[in-house]
């Protein structure tokens, strides 16, 4: 009998100390993790032999009411069981700890959640931009995000009240 | 003709210089190798067996250096814009720009919320040619080399049409 | 390969001969600084590698990524709920039917939406079909960068051919926007079947041809052998998946280990780098995986076709839900074997008709990732056959 995610949460809160909450109710339930014992929880899940959680498969960024949190996608093939684990993140500079030396993966998925939402990682090596140019300014994929009129006087928002209109016949000069 | 006519030997082709200039250039168009998204996949169809543009005289090159033609083939992002400026000036004169695809065109399904993409290539550099379609299949691609061949062979060397 | 692999020099003792290659490599000049990219004939699209060089070899290697970020998620947010298929498509354009199938499922899954068994058969079909031509597409362009030109014509002449059939089936060459939540945008064309049955005789002798032509071409093994070897734990580590982690030796393919749309139901073979002419993990490993798969995509086909004649015609838009307009809450992570690996969806449902959130895991941007880990050593001319092996597509790195 293969473990599920209730025996793998259990086995977190007995490690951990703590009692941890599941969100039973979406098809993928998830397991909510306290900001502060993520480094903890992660080193758990990848080293006990029980578990073996070894690849990180996805990290998203959610915004949900003006709360930021992510979910972490992990994998184990010794199961084999499929777990999300989501961090809540607070505050007006949302911060959570860094797993990229836990798994190397999370490198890259950590830096577009820092792109994207501004949620900033503490730890990560390398903590910058990826996909926007670096000296772009905003989240874009945060609700409130209004785009720049120009960057570096390329117009980027066009034809919203109040921005550049382009006519229809546009050559560049 | 009446003067020079008969003057010359067989071999001696008598013809003037913008017609000389604009065939020479029109029929060896080097296009610069530079994909950008899902046209540039298209591009390379085009180039490959079935729709084979060498037989206009097109080759890809690898170089700013060597080209004539910049085929903006796909999404053109603000990080993007800057260097597809810099390679367009890296080309020597005469040069031709076409833009394939809604993206190159007018940042085609990106228009409203792609933050990040440039919303049409002229707005950086000047375009010869557009081509619709998303991606463009290798005939229209072709057909753009036509339409440009002949705008080119309407110019003359006193001034860019 | 560094130059202690290369064959004793005729006439030399190992001894001196290694005294050679310690005093050559004791040299170390400057460090230089190459920009390789965004334009760049192999970096298949627009990717930038910031490359720190001590001579020929690379020391550090940062991938710059972004320059074809067009905003796939946020214009999803703004989407309804079937206008995010076309948008899919251009993710990985190069296989985007598997892109198509793979937010399609996740969505259905969060709706509760079953499709018919045919429906389910002409999926699998096109994605086994377009599996072979983002393959084609792939090995061609590989033997474009290490510098055969011929094998590139053989084999875009042989992905044409799939192309056409896309084309009769939905009107696209490249994009298709073929599956729908819920079912297909067209059914069957008429005869379409037995024009794939045609496809098969004509394809099968390709692989053989290819391989004499190309895969065990003295010059061509020579360039990918002992190259950029990522071993199984690297690759499980950086979340590499797809023709690059069963390059490593690893045998796992979604389609067999976490089955979807009836594929436990087809009869076919992981193919894995077994390290025939090198190391295991090796560039010629990553390389000769797509050539492998192609063929086991053609069993699948034959498979698919077998059962799609037997079948009554039924209506394949029978299950598309006629209102977006309120749909079921929640979240969940959806994954598919894509042709460039684990495709997955992390879609967030609120009820609406947008969605809330839609994060697409894409295989390059993981393969990716791991560059700066294998290439210190690595001589400039191996980069180009790296990044190729990896077969990135640009498309879905940036999003």
């Amino acid at each position: 009998m293969p473990l599920t995610i209730e025996d793998v949460a259990t086995r977190l809160s007995t490690q951990l100390n703590i009692s941890l909450s599941l969100e039973p109710n979406s098809p993928a339930p998830l397991i909510i993790i306290p900001a502060d014992l993520l480094r903890d929880a992660s080193k758990f899940l990848r080293d006990d032999d029980a578990l073996r959680f070894e690849s990180l498969n996805c990290i998203t960024g959610v915004e949900r009411a003006g709360a930021y949190e992510i979910v972490i996608t992990l994998y184990s093939a010794t199961i084999p069981l499929m777990l999300n684990l989501k961090v809540k993140a607070t505050g007006e500079d949302p911060a959570i700890p860094s797993v990229t030396d836990i798994w190397p993966a999370a490198d890259w998925h950590e830096r577009e959640v820092f792109d994207m939402f501004g949620i900033r990682f503490e730890g990560h090596y390398d903590h910058r931009r990826i996909l926007c140019a670096d000296d772009w300014e905003g989240f874009p994929l945060r609700k409130d995000y209004q785009p720049p009129l120009f960057f570096h006087n390329i117009p980027v928002t066009v034809n919203v009240p109040g921005g550049l209109q382009i006519p229809l016949t546009r050559i560049a000069k | 003709m009446g003067i020079i006519e008969g003057r010359y030997g067989p071999n001696v082709v008598i013809t003037s210089v913008d017609k000389l200039f604009n065939w020479s250039r029109s029929r060896s168009l080097w296009p610069i190798t530079f994909g950008l998204a899902c046209c540039a996949i298209e591009m390379m169809a085009t180039s490959a067996s079935r729709f084979d543009l060498d037989r206009l005289g097109i080759f890809f090159r690898p170089t700013p250096r060597q080209s004539d033609v910049m085929l903006v083939s796909g999404t053109v992002t603000v990080k993007m814009a800057e260097r597809i400026k810099r390679l367009y000036e890296q080309m020597a004169d005469p040069k031709w720009v076409i833009s394939m695809g809604s993206c190159a065109n007018s940042g085609g399904p990106y228009w409203e919320y792609g933050y990040h993409v440039v919303k049409g290539v002229d707005l950086i550099i000047p375009v010869d040619v557009y081509i619709p379609g998303c991606p463009p299949r290798p005939e229209a691609l072709i057909d753009a080399f036509i339409q440009l061949q002949e705008k080119i062979e309407r110019e003359t060397i006193a001034k860019k049409v | 390969m560094t130059t202690r692999d290369v064959d004793l020099p005729v006439g030399l003792t190992p001894e001196k001969w290694y005294e050679a290659v310690d005093a050559i490599e004791s040299v170390h000049g400057e460090k230089m600084v190459l920009q390789m990219g965004p334009q760049h004939p192999a970096t298949h699209g627009v990717l930038r590698l910031e490359l720190e060089t001590d001579g020929e070899l690379i020391v550090k290697a940062t991938p710059h990524i972004g320059y074809l970020h067009r905003c796939f998620e946020k214009v999803c947010e703004n989407m309804t709920w079937p206008q995010v298929v076309p948008y899919t498509d251009r993710l990985d354009y190069c296989g985007s039917m598997n892109n198509n199938l793979g937010y399609v499922l996740g969505a259905e899954k969060l709706f509760s939406i079953e499709v018919s068994e045919r429906v389910q058969t002409i999926r699998v079909l096109v994605c086994e079909m377009n599996r072979i031509a983002s393959h084609l597409v792939a090995v061609g362009t590989y033997g474009l960068d290490i510098g055969a030109w011929t094998p590139f014509l053989f084999l875009f002449q042989a992905r044409e051919h799939i192309l056409d059939l896309f084309d009769e089936l939905c009107g696209g060459r490249l994009l298709y926007n073929y599956i729908w939540i819920g079912g297909l945008s067209h059914d069957l064309p008429d005869g379409w079947l037995k024009k794939v049955r045609k496809f098969i005789p004509y394809f099968e002798p390709r692989i053989p041809e290819l391989n004499s032509l190309l895969s065990y071409n003295k010059i061509f093994v020579e360039r990918l052998a002992n190259v950029a070897v990522i071993p199984a734990d690297l690759a499980i580590r950086y979340g590499v998946t797809g023709p690059n982690l069963r390059g490593a030796g690893v045998a796992w393919d979604l389609r067999k280990a976490e089955p979807y749309s009836g594929y436990e139901t087809y009869e076919f073979e992981i193919p894995v780098g077994r390290g025939e002419v090198g190391t295991v993990g090796d560039c010629f490993d990553r390389y000769i995986v797509r050539v492998n798969e192609m063929v086991q995509s053609i069993r699948i086909i034959e498979q698919a076709l077998d059962r799609l004649e037997k079948m009554e015609k039924d209506d394949v838009q029978a299950a598309i839900p006629k209102t977006f307009a309120k749909v079921p809450i929640g979240e969940l992570y959806f994954r598919t074997e894509a042709t460039k690996g684990e495709l997955g969806f992390y879609i967030i449902s609120d009820g609406k008709q947008k969605p809330n959130r839609l994060k697409c895991r894409a295989p390059s941007f993981c393969a990716l990732s791991v560059i700066p880990e294998v290439s210190p050593g690595l001589l400039i001319a191996d980069m180009v056959a790296l990044i190729g092996s990896l077969d990135v597509v640009l498309g879905e790195v940036d999003r």
